[in-house]
């Protein structure tokens, strides 16, 4: 079984390709592999029918329970059967219908006919649904087409949206029932369902999603719609086939779950309520295959209702009536499409008087339409007689056999009333006046309506065959009150057979007062057109998705994050507001200090809302982070408030290097005044809300610090700082991830900022105009070399005082961050302390000596220094497992040097070594970013600032 | 084991946890602003906020942990969190780089230190009406030909 759904899948893949070979041939090699599946599933079929069942299981997911189980037991048979047999005839009808794109089509029919073989083989629900959806997805490409019209497209995507979401819905079912079953796999649920806590919800969510599928009212409006698909498709997947999945399930799950209670009553009033108003509709259909739609509907209602009353009768006579079903529609179908091909037209209206013109195709379609009416001895017949039998006799209970009978009756009546229509309709009419000269179909185009409709009259003759079926399949039911049923072409004088009379008359009649009967139509008032419904419901939720599009995405960035921020102080404000957790007792200030640098911090805090001038904003910040460095300092962590000091600096100096060309001031928002008090209120209460959580949280400690067990242990790594030991040892990984962050985010900025520096070069050239702009003091122009690099600057610029404090002052940086490298394992400092002093002292030379003695100063380029710092780090790490240990392992080792004595260190110093070469190579990739595209000279930006500022 | 490194509730005081909610306040708000700077400042605020939330509601505070002989202090500070607020304090440096050189890059585009409102957005909302007047001639399949034959 899985070899022969690959297979489709495989050759569907490979069509496209021979269609531009073949030709008209690639339709013989499609219908190939329906051909092996009824050969297949013929020679299978002793085995079924005696009871048994072929299974396949494919592992997929063991871990989920997840297998792609297949099971061929009597009722997969004949829907195999229908679809394979269906799939091979209608392909075979193409080689002559299709005139162009035929290779996408056959891809797709022959996907279908795979997926769908997969969907009534599937003994899992899960995947049993997806092959429900797969041919979704297969109707929905083959309504659609090309999509060369609107109305392809609209009635593609009414299909979809309609199938799929009660596709969606009956997943839903399937997982309430599964989980009630405890196992996904329909043979187990079969034979132990499911009683009782929610399985009747799922009931009516799987029968939600059956009756979208099989076009049940009042979801059945895509079918008609889907119409706009070329005949064989709607032959194949809309009459045969695929709104027959529905069905299927129903007739799969009624075993189980009949007696369960909605189950009876959805199947019964749905069905029959879609049986009698569709085929009323088909009455007045005019174009020959809305009518054979409106039928299918109908025929499909009736099919819902007799296969879910859960009867012995009633699955004998649905397994009858599905395959004379789709042996009728079929060929009801290609004949249309015959009468089309031939003649350009299938409106009733036009049509006339093609019976004697194309006798051998009237014959047929003659046959087939006798067999949708119920005559003996077709199967339709057969299958008639057998529903009557069932709702007759049948277990409903109640009172409502009656009823149920008489609605039953009529809608018999009524389709045999469309049924005459059509035949008459399409074949009828005096031979006088000619709808053109409709060319004779070749025999092969024939070949396949002769064929579905002769099987119509050799399993309604030969019903002994068809009873075996049907009883295999009904084999799940006890016998009914009455005794058991037997498919039968004569049971002599009975209540059922008059009844089968009557609807034939009633019929006759119907087809006789056609013209009254419309009439009478006219004046009986409309039902509420389900179109339209469906219409107004698509165009509500694309108003209802417009508008709240409309309402929620303005495209402010303000507004964004002031929904953000009140969500947060909503949703979390309101569970720590809920959980009034203990704020404990906290001191007031843990030293005296404390308040004053929080004074500062807030002061300079506020002081940057109310700056006017972007630098003033920028000291401001910085004022904040060295009280925020002190702060750490009184709180026992002096490395962080080195680090912290440090790297405000950089900030302060990267920062203004960048914005030192945009203008000097703010723009002025143009906030309402009501919109700032917003914004103040949600901040306010983001600021309450932190603080709250900060007093809760550190209140709600109730274990040990881990760091109890670093402090220990910190001995064994070699060092005294613990800080220091814990980024360099105890969580290297960590820190490994935050130096390449730095360096990705450097790469970042100079991609950003560098980027127009061709522009930055053509803006550096107004430099020349502004020298006049600015005086300059020429007192202190150096005379003498005092950094290398310095004497490319113009005299001017430069400043004497600086260049030799620079050069007393950066040597004597660099033994300082050496200094707190090295030192770094015992005392405050290390890797990134020392870093940032080192790059200091590069800024230093930067911004005195210029770009060129920033180059002199260090040779290598920056990417380089940065890049070796995270390999040193990065290898150092890896070093351990080499040498069979765990990564990021470090050792102490001691040296016995001649001259020094002994040399005691711990290994972890050479990754310190690269966190200090990359932040080095960082602050000079930032540098060189920074520096090199914003213009040649600090002031050139001035001077620019000022034009624009002018021209203003 | 020492007291300090124990559960020892309220490593907390008042006058942090009040300058912690001040720093994010203003923080937030700025970013709450139009001005690219200011929400780049907002930003550096908020870094500062977190940073010292970081260490102050993380451990106790006490004498730097620096073990000096062979028995630790009895009363260090807690140095994990100090180990945190380190890596995070190196992290907000880099981002801020980046979103300066981001902030200086708009403005190299578009000469706007602004966050503009976005039009695409806009569009988005309006995108419906667009469509119907374009899309007019649209017909409806089935239900139009059903109606037609209704009809006659």
């Amino acid at each position: 079984m899985l070899v022969l759904l690959a297979a489709h899948l495989g050759v569907a893949a490979a069509i496209p390709w021979w269609a531009r070979r073949l030709g008209r041939t690639v339709w013989m090699v499609a219908a190939v592999l329906p051909l092996a599946t009824v050969a297949w599933a013929s020679v299978s079929a002793g085995r079924v029918l005696d009871g048994g069942a072929y299974q396949e299981s494919l592992s997929w997911a063991p871990r989920l329970g997840l297998a792609v189980a297949l099971r061929l037991d009597a009722l997969s048979l004949l829907m195999l059967w229908v679809v394979a047999g269906v799939g091979a005839l209608v392909l075979l009808y193409c080689r002559y219908y299709v005139e162009r794109d035929a290779g996408r089509m056959a891809a797709l029919l022959l996907a279908f006919a795979g997926t769908m073989s997969g969907l009534v083989l599937a003994d899992n629900l899960f995947v049993l649904y997806v092959f429900w959806e797969l041919t979704t997805i297969a109707s929905f490409l083959l309504i659609a087409g090309r999509g060369e019209t609107a109305e392809q497209r609209r009635a593609a995507r009414q299909a979809l949206l309609v199938t799929a979401a009660g596709g969606l819905v009956m997943l839903l079912g399937f997982v309430v029932l599964g989980q009630e079953a405890g196992t996904y796999r329909l043979s187990t649920i079969l034979v132990d369902p499911p009683r009782g806590g929610l399985v009747p919800v799922a009931v009516v969510l799987v029968l939600v999603g059956a009756f979208a599928k099989s076009a049940q009212l009042p979801l059945h409006g895509w079918l008609p719609a889907a119409m706009v698909a070329p005949t064989p498709v709607s032959a194949y997947l809309h009459a045969a086939a695929m709104v027959k999945a529905g069905v299927y399930l129903v007739a799969r799950l009624a075993p189980a779950l009949a007696e369960v209670d909605p189950w009876r009553p959805m199947v019964l009033g749905v069905g029959l309520a879609t049986m009698v108003l569709a085929a009323w509709r088909a009455l007045r259909a005019t174009d020959l295959k809305l009518l054979l739609a409106y039928g299918t509907v109908s025929e499909l209602g009736l099919l819902t209702a007799v296969l879910g009353i859960g009867t012995r009768t009633g699955a004998l006579a649905g397994a009858a009536m599905l395959l004379a079903h789709a042996a009728f529609k079929a060929a009801l179908f290609l004949s249309a499409g015959i009468v089309e091909h031939q003649t350009g037209t299938r409106d009733i209206r036009q049509l006339t008087g093609l019976g004697r013109r194309l006798p051998v195709l009237f014959g047929a379609t003659a046959l087939a339409t006798a067999s949708m009416a119920g005559l003996p001895p077709l199967l339709g017949y057969l299958g008639k007689e057998a529903v009557l039998e069932a709702f007759w006799h049948g277990t409903v209970p109640g009172n409502i056999n009656h009823l149920t009978t008489a609605v039953l009756v009529l809608g018999f009546a009524l389709t045999v009333a469309y049924a005459a229509r059509f035949l008459h309709g399409a074949f009828g009419g005096p031979p006088g006046r000619p709808t053109g000269a409709p060319r004779r179909p070749q025999v092969g185009f024939v070949a396949p309506v002769a064929v579905l409709a002769g099987a119509g009259l050799v399993l309604g003759a030969g019903y002994a065959g068809t009873a075996t079926v049907a009883n295999a399949y009904a084999e799940g039911y006890p016998a009914g009150p009455q005794g058991s049923y037997a498919l039968s072409l004569w049971h002599g004088f009975t209540p059922v057979l008059g009844l089968s009379a009557l609807s034939l008359i009633l019929g006759g009649l119907l087809h006789a007062v056609r013209r009254h009967t419309l009439a009478a139509a006219a004046t009986v008032p409309r039902l509420p057109d389900v179109q339209g419904g469906y219409d107004r419901a698509v165009a509500g939720v694309d108003r209802l998705a417009v508008a709240v599009t409309r309402h929620t995405q303005v495209g402010s960035l303000p507004v964004y994050l002031t929904v953000l921020l009140a969500t947060v102080v909503l949703v979390p404000g309101a569970a720590l507001a809920a959980a009034a957790p203990s704020l404990g007792s906290p001191p007031l200030w843990w030293s005296p200090a404390e308040p004053l640098l929080a004074v500062v911090v807030v002061t300079a805090a506020a002081a940057v809302v109310a700056a006017r001038h972007r630098l003033t904003g920028i000291l401001l910040a910085g004022a904040v982070g060295y009280g925020v460095a002190g702060v750490f300092l009184v709180r026992g962590a002096p490395g962080l408030a080195l680090t912290q000091f440090l790297v405000e600096t950089m900030t302060l100096v990267v920062v203004v290097l960048v914005l030192r060309r945009m203008p000097a001031r703010f723009v002025h928002g143009r906030t309402l005044p009501r919109a700032r008090l917003l914004r103040v209120a949600v901040a306010g209460a983001v600021g309450v809300l932190v603080t709250c959580f900060a007093l809760a949280t550190s209140a709600a400690r109730t274990a040990p610090a881990v760091s109890s067990g670093y402090v220990r242990r910190v001995a064994e790594t070699g060092a005294h700082n613990v800080v220091n030991a814990i980024v360099v040892d105890f969580r290297a990984l960590d820190t490994l991830g935050e130096i390449s962050v730095l360096l990705v985010a450097a790469v970042g900025v100079v991609s950003l900022v560098r980027n127009h520096s061709h522009k930055g070069a053509a803006d550096g050239g107004s430099g020349e105009g502004r020298r006049g702009i600015f005086p300059t003091a020429h007192w202190d122009e150096p005379r003498q070399t005092w950094l290398p690099g310095a004497d490319e600057r113009p005299g001017g610029e430069r400043s004497v005082l600086l260049e030799v404090a620079t050069r007393l002052l950066f040597p004597s940086i660099l033994v300082l961050s050496l200094f707190l490298l090295f030192s770094g394992h015992h005392h405050p400092g290390g890797g990134f302390s020392g870093g940032l002093v080192a790059g200091q002292a590069f800024v230093l030379r930067y911004l005195v000596g210029g770009r060129a003695d920033l180059g002199v100063a260090v040779p290598l380029p920056a990417g380089a220094v940065a890049g070796g710092g995270l390999l040193l780090a990065a290898g150092i790490g890896l070093l351990p497992p080499i040498l069979g240990g765990v990564p990021l392992e470090s050792a102490v080792v001691t040296w016995h040097l001649p001259v020094v004595g002994a040399v005691k260190f711990a290994t972890s110093l050479f990754f310190d070594v690269g966190v200090y070469l990359l932040v080095v190579g960082v602050t000079l990739k930032l540098l060189s970013a920074v520096g090199v595209s914003l213009g040649d000279a600090p002031a050139g930006a001035l001077g620019a600032d000022r034009e624009e500022e002018g021209s203003r | 084991m020492n007291s300090a490194l124990g559960t020892t509730a309220n490593t907390l005081d008042v006058t942090m946890a009040l300058a912690v909610g001040a720093l994010f306040a203003v923080g937030f708000y700025l970013m709450m602003q139009r001005s690219l700077m200011r929400i780049v400042l907002g930003f550096v605020l908020l870094g500062h906020g977190t940073n010292l939330l970081l260490l102050v509601a993380g451990g106790t505070p006490g004498p730097p942990p620096v073990v000096e002989g062979k028995t630790p202090h009895p009363e260090v500070a807690d140095p994990l969190p100090q180990a945190m607020a380190l890596t995070s304090i190196v992290i907000t440096f880099g981002l801020t780089a980046f979103l300066t050189a981001l902030a200086y890059r708009s403005w190299r585009l578009s000469r706007h230190d602004e966050v503009r409102d976005d039009v695409e957005d806009r569009r988005i909302g309006t995108a419906q009406e667009r469509a119907e007047t374009a899309d007019d001639t649209g017909r409806i399949p089935g239900d139009a030909a059903a109606r037609a034959e209704g009809r006659q």
